[in-house]
């Protein structure tokens, strides 16, 4: 049993253009389990429009799954009433893309990061307060911009002000969605130091969604590659990217610009007759499965 | 002698620190020239000042901007739209945004070809070519479409067709593929490079994706801060950066580190 266990994760959206219209149902996630352990730094990886991000915030029921099960310690998340769904949300938080809309520009940054403890009623004003001081350190920005405003802020320092927020309620998962993607590549690349220090300090468990092959090659543990709603191929990073078997995951890391300008390059176009895309994961290597 | 030759350009926005400082560069005839640097570095401000494009309060404050034997810089407003889609033209990286959202894609084409002189019947017939070269299936059909029935790969490769109806020497290509998924990227890459061949284009490609430019770029420019720190060959700046600057931006680039420099595995 992992931290997160996601069973047969399945989210239709069910489309009626007009009055007369036929109604048209949309798989935006199909059947996808994966198990992520306590401490790890999982990938999830596709295009746009491949579900990941759907995956996420149906883990976190910010969209109700059409079916599945998704497991946190071993207990049923989708089986939560209302008030065990708010508690459980503790445990897990998201980081968004965006860190321009994600924060509220009227609230000062203090507030924005002690509004998780307020609405979870936890400790009085002092330690609230205290709480968001040692956060504002914990993420490396200084304590004594905390009577500032976000547009005070760069993007990079934006997303250090939305992780301690994410980080506010002592959390077991953290899902960073594409939470490094809109950053400057060198931001980018204290952000993600700062996740990873994170990570080593209080034993955060990640679902690290991201589009950015090279960046989770770079930092993950373990990846899935989600294609049109489907996990096609998951398995230890290095053996993914060293020997990827599944047709899309050719394609998508022969896609990767190469920093190199003498390496050969050798695109592979993806057929999508080439593969049933209905073929189940199945075990090719140890820890290695794809849809073949 | 350069096709592009921008000398001493500086560029303000009023008070505070100049957006572009004494940048000067160049791009030979069917050359690519990539300009690298992060949000706020300036570089899109100095591609928007070559084709006189900024928006007040910016506004040149001094240098030439020296194309095809003339000073950009000293045309009338008139001259300058001869310039301008003719002989210079643009790439923006939103397709959605640069595209008229209620004008047919094959009608954005024809138009850039009858703003510049072409018969209407010409320029229609042209667009389709266009379109053809561009590599979208079925382009006589998809003429007749509007941008949003369009994905993103295709819309961006329509705004390419139009940056390309006046066969103009060369293209300014503003983070062309920034906003597009990676396989949608080097189907776009591969088709710049073809076109590149084919019409003998110059380029400046304008990114902050080092992989980008280890694909495209024959010389790179860095800029940092409104400066341009750093310039030299392709293979030289990616191989062997001397200023601490290009050095950092490599360093941040995941991939670039030695296999066993990575963490979490």
């Amino acid at each position: 049993m992992g931290l997160l266990d996601v069973t047969g994760l399945t989210k239709q959206f069910v489309r009626k253009p007009g009055l007369f219209g036929r109604t048209s149902v949309v798989h935006a996630v199909q059947d996808v389990t994966f198990s992520i352990d306590e401490g790890e730094m999982f990938g999830l990886v596709g295009e746009s429009g491949s579900g990941k991000s759907t995956t996420g915030r149906c883990i976190l029921r910010l969209i109700e799954p059409t079916s599945g099960e998704v497991r946190f310690r071993g207990e049923n998340v989708l089986a939560f009433s209302r008030e065990r769904m708010r508690r459980a949300r503790r445990d897990m938080q998201i980081v968004f893309q965006d860190p321009y809309s994600s924060l509220n520009p009227r609230m000062r940054v203090r507030d924005i990061v002690e509004e998780p403890l307020v609405i979870h009623r936890l400790g009085g004003r002092d330690e609230r307060r205290a709480r968001v001081a040692e956060l504002f350190e914990l993420v490396g920005l200084e304590p004594a911009h905390l009577e500032r405003y976000p547009h005070e802020f760069s993007g990079g320092q934006r997303q250090r002000i939305g992780i301690a927020r994410a980080l506010a309620l002592n959390p077991a998962l953290v899902i960073a969605d594409e939470a490094v993607s809109a950053l400057d590549v060198s931001i980018q690349a204290q952000v993600v130091a700062l996740l990873l220090d994170l990570q080593a300090r209080l034993k955060l468990t990640y679902l690290f969604i991201a589009h950015d092959l090279r960046l989770v090659e770079h930092i993950c543990s373990r990846v899935a590659v989600m294609y049109r709603g489907r996990i096609v191929e998951m398995g230890d990073t290095s053996a993914i990217f060293a020997s990827p078997t599944h047709p899309y995951t050719r394609a998508l890391l022969s896609a990767i610009p190469v920093l190199d300008p003498d390496a050969p390059r050798t695109r592979i176009e993806l057929d999508p007759s080439s593969f049933d895309a209905a073929a189940p994961l199945r075990e090719i290597g140890t820890g290695h499965l794809a849809a073949v | 002698m350069a096709l592009l030759d921008v000398q001493h350009l500086s560029v303000s926005f009023g008070r505070g620190a100049p957006a572009v400082d004494d940048v000067s560069l160049q791009v030979a005839a069917g050359e690519t020239l990539g300009v690298v640097g992060e949000s706020g570095s300036g570089k899109s401000v100095t591609a928007f000042s070559i084709l006189r494009l900024l928006q007040p309060p910016g506004r040149v404050t001094g240098g030439a901007v020296r194309f095809e034997g003339r000073d950009l810089l000293t045309l009338s407003e008139a001259e300058m739209r001869e310039v301008r889609g003719a002989r210079i033209s643009l790439i923006f990286q939103e397709p959605m945004t640069a595209l008229n959202p209620v004008m047919r894609v094959g009608d954005q084409i024809a138009e850039a070809l009858t703003v510049h002189g072409r018969s209407k019947a010409e320029a229609n017939a042209r667009a389709v070519e266009l379109l053809d070269a561009v590599k979208i299936p079925d382009a006589a059909r998809r003429a007749r479409d509007y941008p949003h029935q369009l994905s993103g790969g295709m819309r961006q490769r329509a705004m390419i067709a139009i940056a390309l109806a006046c066969h103009p020497p060369l293209v300014i290509a503003d983070e062309p593929t920034t906003a597009l998924d990676v396989t949608i990227q080097a189907q776009v890459l591969d088709l710049l490079r073809e076109l590149r061949a084919r019409f003998n284009l110059a380029l400046l490609l304008i990114t902050h994706d080092f992989g980008v430019i280890a694909e495209m770029a024959d010389r790179v420019v860095v800029m940092h801060r409104g400066r341009l720190v750093e310039e030299g060959p392709v293979r030289q700046i990616l191989r062997a950066p001397a200023h601490p600057y290009t050095q950092s931006l490599l360093a941040a680039v995941p991939g670039m580190r030695p296999a066993s420099d990575r963490t979490g595995r």
